[in-house]
């Protein structure tokens, strides 16, 4: 089948070392003297564990409940007892720890009951939701929960469903092995994909070095009978990024800001279809994954390996070499060196390195920049990385903005080509932590700010309140005080027999009862201007006297007494406008 | 934990970047050498020699690693175009002169590798040639054959510089001639003297702008470069010397005169090509080419200059980061916007 292809711009040819790992079928992985599974292993919510030390487990049992729509649910790798929920460290850059269920394995492996799905016969709604509740997400590395994004926008037509089979990073081979092994069950997968969003087309993407992979699956989209197409695309990293498959396979370009279903297309890893339809098929959450073992190793191969293995226990079956001095989870491009050797394998783990300097020597000295434009040029997201490298550095971070910093995708072309050796992607990871840092800061005192304001209106309008309550109680005290002089003036005229056409009985105490009256809403506004800056005294009571003992307190309130006795605290002069004195 | 991805790099570094300049220049360094004799070796030597010296010391005031530094390759590229640009028979000083100055106020003072706005041996034509208009002015007079020894001799201050010795360049000899003579003279009768002006620009000048594109366009090849700043430093200086040759062929040389004679080639593929002290962006080295190609053509030919790549350079050099602000391409995904 000819189609046309597009290019992308920018892209580099590391050599790929993927030769050492396919020679060997797929094997399994043995069982682990313990699994830690991380609950959050999905972006998203941080599902909550429903196990607790002790519980007996079986292989596919939920151990923890998606969180939300954006999560997906975690299950035992295997049978065997809950040792204990509590947080170990993670395979992540920051090397920080997360809560994880360790499971201590009792060697049979048995599954919890579990039944093949009719899925047809659901609404789309339930497959999702199956697919949520089976664990299903984004092999590829991104770990995003799949269930998400098989829902077509309303308003753009879904043309497009791109398979992700491109792997571009060198050493990594689990899906080539996947699809060269399970192309029926991926494409299966594919066609359930297809299924609730109904594209137009439905595009497999794998690049040309692989093409065991793709006569497999040509073969598997034949047999099926299905109408895939299976699409060869240039070696050339990152071919395999969602986004560059998608600009290479439809010509689309999805930019940072947009998700690719606003443009009618969707994109899958061929790993995340597969889990998708054994869960459908068989009814199995995921629980393990394929990781290809491979670097300054003896005998790199794949394995299918169960979640939460500890990564240093597993990398002994490809017999690392005695030099090897870390673990790289995922491709030398864009993976990182596990901060510990006991770190899990997760859902995101394609691939582990050993690492060495005979393999990866350390880096030349940075040089400085002499604006040669080779970063620009290997950029696949056309960026000017040596604009943001210059403002990163200079921490201004406002111009790293401009120059588009969050439309990186972090791939390290730009580091692999740079003749200084500066390490770009570094700084603008930095750049990028840096300017969220910063938000989040921004955020919380303006949330910190918000909340000060919004007490002192409230206080305000409390005061003013009181001030107007105490103000129209002393109107009344007054008025009522004029009337009864009323009364008694008429009474003395009365007696003294004062003819009646003398003025009205009220007008001439009248004015004295104003004055009264003036008087007495003065006192008030005074005491409420006291009584408001007593408030605000309190308002302003510093943070330390807020847990204190009712010795402390009253011993605080006698003070303030006697202060107040002593005049130290007069009233402030100031009061709105409104209820100045006169 | 340091998270130092990518874990592969590609074999680069800024030396061999350098490196494969020099390479390039060698083509032309030949056509010069057999033209003008071994004394431009010897500049190229004394030239390189300056520039390592300034540039150590420099490192070393600096407080920069030397041998890190010293290696990059950098202050050879500057050497080795001051070497090519000065009159090969200049004395010894006036090239050191226009080295040190090159390294030492051009690059080191504004920060050292990278950081320099101009080009650093542009600088130092344009300060020499201000300084002494005189000696930087007087080329070898053609068919001059001398010896290494005489040569030497003269660059080293050992011979007297007599005047019968030096000529100038054919770009020179032509403004000369069309200004003394007032209207008696024109081009085409100038051009037919093929004693000075060869069959195109000057006897031999043209087998050393040859080596220069051989040169550069073996960078091209090698990605070093890109097409732009050579192809629009070319297509504007044959575009107004082309205009003006059809205009009026008694008054201006054609364009294949003004691409072979001087530094065009040079300057081209080069000179303007300098990545520190040029634009970026693929519209800026357009626009940076072009620029430069049509700034040389009038400083040559109306200015009060023998050549104007220099000056048109330095000019360009000048005005690079305005243009790469204003042509960023768009990025990824956001092409319909721009
Ligand atoms: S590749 Fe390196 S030296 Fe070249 S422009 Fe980019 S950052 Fe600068
Ligand atoms: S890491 Fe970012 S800036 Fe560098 S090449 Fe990749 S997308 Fe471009």
């Amino acid at each position: 089948m000819l189609m046309n292809l597009f290019k992308f711009k920018g892209g580099v040819k590391p050599p790929t070392n993927k030769t050492q790992s396919v020679t060997l079928p797929i094997a399994q992985a043995p069982l682990p003297s313990r699994l830690v599974v991380p609950l959050h292993q999905s972006i998203g919510g941080m599902p909550q564990p429903t196990v607790q030390a002790g519980d007996k487990v079986l292989k596919g049992q939920l151990i923890g409940e998606a969180d939300g729509w954006i999560s997906a649910a975690v299950h035992a790798p295997t049978s065997g007892t809950v040792l204990e929920v509590a947080m170990h460290v993670q395979p992540h850059p920051s090397g920080l720890d997360a809560l994880c269920v360790v499971i201590e394995p009792d060697g049979k492996d048995e599954w919890i009951a579990h039944a093949p799905l009719d899925y047809a016969a659901m609404p789309p709604e339930a497959v999702r939701e199956h697919l949520q509740q089976s664990g299903v997400v984004g092999l590829g590395g991104a770990v995003f929960p799949t269930h998400g994004k098989l829902t077509a926008s309303k308003t753009v037509p879904m043309e497009e469903l791109v398979i992700n089979g491109a792997e571009c990073e060198p050493f990594i081979t689990c899906d080539d092995l996947l699809m060269r092994e399970r192309a029926e069950e991926v494409v299966r997968g594919i066609g359930v994909f297809r299924d609730l969003l109904q594209p137009k087309k439905v595009l497999i993407g794998i690049e040309d070095n692989k093409p065991e992979a793709a006569a497999a699956m040509r073969l598997a989209v034949q047999t099926l009978g299905e109408t895939f197409e299976v699409v060869q695309v240039p070696t050339l990293y990152p071919a395999g990024g969602a986004k560059q498959l998608i600009r290479v396979l439809t010509g689309k370009e999805v930019p940072a800001s947009k998700r690719s279903t606003d443009l009618g297309v969707q994109c899958f890893n061929v790993a995340t279809a597969y889990t998708a339809w054994r869960a459908i098929a068989h009814g199995e959450p995921v629980v393990s994954r394929l990781v290809t073992l491979s670097g300054n190793v003896h005998a790199p191969r794949n394995y299918e390996v169960l979640i939460g293995t500890p990564m240093g226990e597993l990398l002994k079956l490809a017999q690392p070499h005695p030099d090897t001095d870390g673990i790289i989870m995922g491709g030398p491009m864009m993976g990182f060196l596990v901060p510990d050797a006991n770190v899990p394998v997760v859902k995101a783990t394609n691939c582990l390195i050993a690492h060495s300097e005979r393999l990866f020597p350390p880096k030349a000295p940075e040089m400085p920049c002499i604006r040669c434009g080779s970063c620009a040029q290997a950029c696949p997201h056309e960026l000017q990385p040596f604009e943001m490298y210059w403002f990163s550095r200079a921490k201004n971070f406002g111009k790293t903005q401009e120059y588009n910093i969050f439309d990186c995708i972090e791939c390290g072309c730009c580091s692999f080509v740079c003749p200084s050796r500066i390490p770009l992607v570094q700084y603008f990871r930095f750049a990028k932590s840096e300017i969220w840092a910063r938000e989040r800061e921004k955020n919380a005192s303006d949330q910190a700010k918000a909340r000060f304001e919004f007490k002192q209106l409230r206080e305000e309008r409390e005061k003013a309140d009181k001030a107007e309550k105490l103000a129209k109680a002393a109107a009344a005290q007054a008025a009522k005080k004029a009337a009864e002089a009323a009364a008694a003036a008429a009474a003395t005229t009365e007696t003294n027999g004062l003819s009646a056409d003398a003025p009205p009985a009220a007008s001439e105490p009248a004015p004295a009862s104003t004055v009264d009256a003036a008087k007495a809403a003065k006192m008030a506004t005074i005491e409420a201007a006291m009584a408001r800056a007593k408030a605000q005294r309190e308002a302003v009571q510093p943070k330390n006297t807020e847990n204190l003992t009712p010795e402390q307190q009253k011993a605080a309130a006698d003070i303030e007494a006697r202060r107040i006795a002593a005049h130290l605290t007069e009233p402030e002069p100031v009061a709105p406008a409104s209820e100045k004195p006169e | 934990m340091f998270a130092p991805a990518p874990f592969l790099l590609k074999d680069v570094s800024v030396s061999q970047v350098m490196i494969q300049v020099c390479v390039a220049l060698i083509p032309g360094i030949a056509a010069y050498a057999s033209l003008v004799g071994p004394a431009i070796l010897v500049q190229l030597v004394i030239a390189t020699l300056a520039a390592l010296l300034a540039e150590a010391i420099m490192l070393k005031v600096r407080g920069k690693p030397l041998a890190l530094f010293l290696t990059d390759g950098s202050a050879i590229v500057t050497a080795w175009l001051i070497a090519l640009t000065f009159p090969p028979l200049a004395p010894w000083w006036l090239v050191v002169t226009g080295t040190v100055f090159a390294v030492v106020v051009a690059k080191h003072l504004y920060g050292g590798l990278g950081q320099n706005p101009f080009n650093p041996a542009m600088v130092a034509f344009a300060v020499c040639i201000v300084a002494f208009p005189a000696l930087m002015s007087q080329w070898p007079s053609v068919g001059l054959q001398l010896g290494l020894i005489d040569q030497m001799n003269i660059i080293l201050g050992w011979a007297p510089r007599v005047d019968t010795l030096t000529g100038a360049t054919p770009l020179d000899a032509m403004k000369t001639a069309l200004k003394l003579g007032e209207g008696s003279f024109d081009v085409t009768t100038l051009l037919a003297n093929q004693d000075i002006y060869g069959n195109f620009a000057g006897r031999g000048w043209e087998w050393v702008a040859a080596g220069y594109l051989l040169g550069g366009l073996w960078l091209w090849h090698r990605k070093l470069i890109t097409w732009h700043v050579p192809l629009a430093f070319v297509a504007s200086l044959s575009l107004i010397s082309g205009a003006l040759w059809l205009y009026n062929p008694g008054q201006f040389a054609s364009p294949l005169f003004h691409l072979l004679s001087g530094g065009a080639m040079l300057g081209a593929f080069f000179i303007a090509t300098d990545p520190v002290s040029g634009c970026t962006t693929p519209r800026g080295k357009l626009i940076f080419g072009a620029g430069a190609g049509l700034l040389a053509y009038i400083i040559r030919v109306f200015g009060g200059y023998p050549d104007g790549v220099a000056f048109a350079v330095l000019l360009m050099n000048l005005s690079a980061p305005l243009i790469d602000l204003l042509t960023q391409p768009p990025i990824f995904g956001m092409k319909d916007k721009a």
